[in-house]
């Protein structure tokens, strides 16, 4: 070990660029280093203790809808806020970008972890209190799971994917599976149903089916490797795998078995007439979706030539088996590759390589996921009802899943097809 | 065969008695007190409802005092939402619009609504007998009950609402299922 002493000339060349401006000013500049052409990012406290990214990077949340009502607190802004889409790369949202949607104004609780309590009651066998640092002590899971807004919708006025598409986002959770919290609790054999809760003002509270809550539901106090953010329901979040958003209840407090649908505070969002089922049911799932995130609306391609058609997938079904792509409007579709792992409700990265011939056209994406659904566009869902997609009133039902059609214009820009 | 079904009931028995002992024993024990403070979801049963009344005239003037700046002096709505129904008569209730005292299956969720929601920035103020009498207000705004009636713990779960079975019901969720059968996307 170390027979020759390293020379301090190379050991200072190997080190600069680990210990950055703070030894360069002491030695001597070294023959073909010179400093990058924006020069150093000073380090401070701050920028050590917890990193953040880069001053050049600037893709930023948007209030949902565009020009959407202010909340009438102080506090937060907006009710709903849209995740950047079009500047996504892979499959994870990262934290600060992941899309925020609030029942009622954007109140944020502070809460102090080791004062916060989950409470499981009702129609067991031992009701339990649970602090955080008990549910750190439980057997965990890590899963990547997609959560999306009612309100994602395409509408024709929409210019970007972000407007169109960016209030759903995916984080890798953690956290302790609800069936084990249950199993603890030890649920009476005739319990259909769950109502949980958040700590928030309101306390929204959902009823959620005993099948989904004893299948996959997750109470999670991380997200993508720390604890689950403010805004995403600190301390502990209910991830309720591919159902409608507002099912993922925020600030977890409590959890009651009971012996019916309860119809409380968020239920009553989900309120549909005797005769639409149908409209029910797809507002309660999601189904296969997927969208080209690049090129996507707004964007600019600069010159005809090849460029990686890439975008996500996700169904509330399962995974994504399959993602086609058309480049010509939906006359031809092709397989798209889809990027690592296909997750059960998760964003899926897709990507397809494609020769842009300066002609204008349009790029289309459909998902397909294991249990078979395909995703349809808003012509097929029109024709499944048996209603006209030109009417002034046609809707798509339920959560919107619809193909999203990108229109790229002869002079490379790219704009929302929807009409 | 006799012998068959005792075995399997004994089996039966057996793993129903493993599987509700609990596995990890962590967590503790909440008293009853606890769980009383924070069983504000009110079932469509009113079993969860906290003893109490009120009258549509009580009501009125607690609405004065802490709804009408927000939601207009005579329900008609302002920065937050209307809340008493429109003039024209709807054959069927649910034309009236999502208005909750109207809409909502359940007096036992107007009840919870107000209890849980209101008034913004100050949820959690009011007592038990001002919700009783506000959600008595809101159901006379809409013809629901009448001016004088008595709204209370005992009766609120049984007052008749219009859209009471005019809900669609929601799926029994499965894993892997179609989102509503017979539709393939």
């Amino acid at each position: 070990m170390g027979a020759r002493r390293p020379d301090r000339r190379n050991f200072l060349k190997g080190s600069a660029a680990m210990a950055g401006g703070l030894t360069l000013g002491a030695v001597e500049p070294v023959l073909g280093q010179t400093a990058a052409p924006g020069g150093f990012i000073k380090g401070n406290e701050e920028l050590v203790l917890y990193g953040e990214r880069s001053r050049h990077v600037t893709s930023l949340r948007m209030a949902h809808p565009p020009n959407g009502r202010p909340s009438p607190d102080a506090y937060g802004k907006y009710f709903h806020i849209a995740a950047p889409l079009q500047d996504s790369v892979g499959t994870i949202t990262p934290s600060s970008l992941h899309f925020v949607g609030t029942t009622r104004g954007s109140f944020i609780p502070d809460i102090d972890p080791k004062e916060h309590r989950l409470m499981i009651h009702g129609m067991v066998d031992r009701p339990l209190t649970f602090t955080v640092e008990d549910l750190k002590r439980l057997p965990s899971e890590t899963r990547p799971h997609f959560i999306e807004c009612a309100g994602n919708r395409s509408r024709p006025q929409y210019k970007t994917v972000q407007e169109t598409h960016g209030m759903t986002s995916c984080a890798e959770w953690t956290g302790v599976p609800l069936s084990l919290l249950l199993k603890e609790a030890g649920v009476k054999d005739s319990a259909p149903w769950i109502v949980c809760e958040g700590e928030e003002e309101v306390k929204g509270a959902s009823s959620i089916p005993m099948e989904k809550a004893m299948d996959d539901c997750l109470v999670a106090y991380g997200m993508n490797g720390e604890a689950v953010r403010p805004q995403n329901g600190f301390p502990l979040r209910l991830l309720v795998p591919g159902f409608e958003g507002i099912f993922n209840t925020k600030y977890l407090r409590r959890i009651k078995v009971v012996d019916r649908y309860y119809m409380t505070y968020n239920d009553y969002g989900h309120l549909n007439r005797r005769d639409d089922e149908v409209g029910a049911a797809l507002g309660m799932l999601i189904g296969p979706k997927s969208v080209i995130t690049f090129p996507s609306g707004g964007q600019q391609l600069p010159e005809r030539g090849f460029y990686e058609v890439s975008g996500l997938a996700w169904s509330g079904g399962g995974a994504i088996s399959r993602v086609e792509i058309s480049t010509d409007g939906g006359r031809r579709w092709e397989d798209a590759a889809i990027q690592g792992t296909a997750h059960p409700m998760s964003h899926t990265r897709f990507s397809y390589q494609w020769t842009w011939d300066g002609q204008e056209t349009e790029l289309l994406s459909r998902s397909t996921d294991d249990t078979g659904q395909v995703q349809p566009t808003r012509a097929q869902i029109a024709e499944f009802f048996g209603e006209r997609v030109d009417d002034e009133s046609f809707r798509v039902r339920g959560m919107d899943n619809s193909v999203q059609p990108w229109r790229i214009a002869s002079d490379g820009s790219v704009h929302n097809a929807i009409t | 065969m006799p012998l068959l079904r005792l075995l399997a009931l004994f089996m039966f028995l057996g793993s129903t008695a493993v599987a509700q002992s609990p596995t990890y024993g962590v967590g503790s024990t909440p008293s009853e007190e606890e769980i009383r403070a924070w069983d504000i979801a009110i079932s469509p049963t009113g079993e969860e409802l906290p003893p109490g009344r009120g009258t549509s005239q009580e009501g009125e003037l607690v609405y004065r005092r802490q709804c009408a700046s927000c939601h207009g002096v005579d329900g008609e709505g302002a920065g937050a939402p209307r809340l008493v129904k429109r003039d024209e008569a709807q054959v069927d209730p649910w034309d009236y619009g999502r208005i909750l005292a109207i809409r909502s299956p359940y007096a036992t969720g107007v009840w919870d609504y107000i209890n849980r929601g209101m008034p913004v920035n100050r949820e959690g103020t009011l007592t038990a007998d001002q919700v009783y009498a506000l959600t008595a207000y809101l159901l006379y705004l809409n013809d629901v009950i009448s001016e004088d009636d008595v709204v209370d713990d005992q009766n609120l779960a049984k007052i008749e609402m219009p859209n009471r079975n005019n809900f669609a019901d929601l799926p029994d969720w499965k894993r892997g299922m179609q989102r509503f059968p017979g539709y393939p996307f």
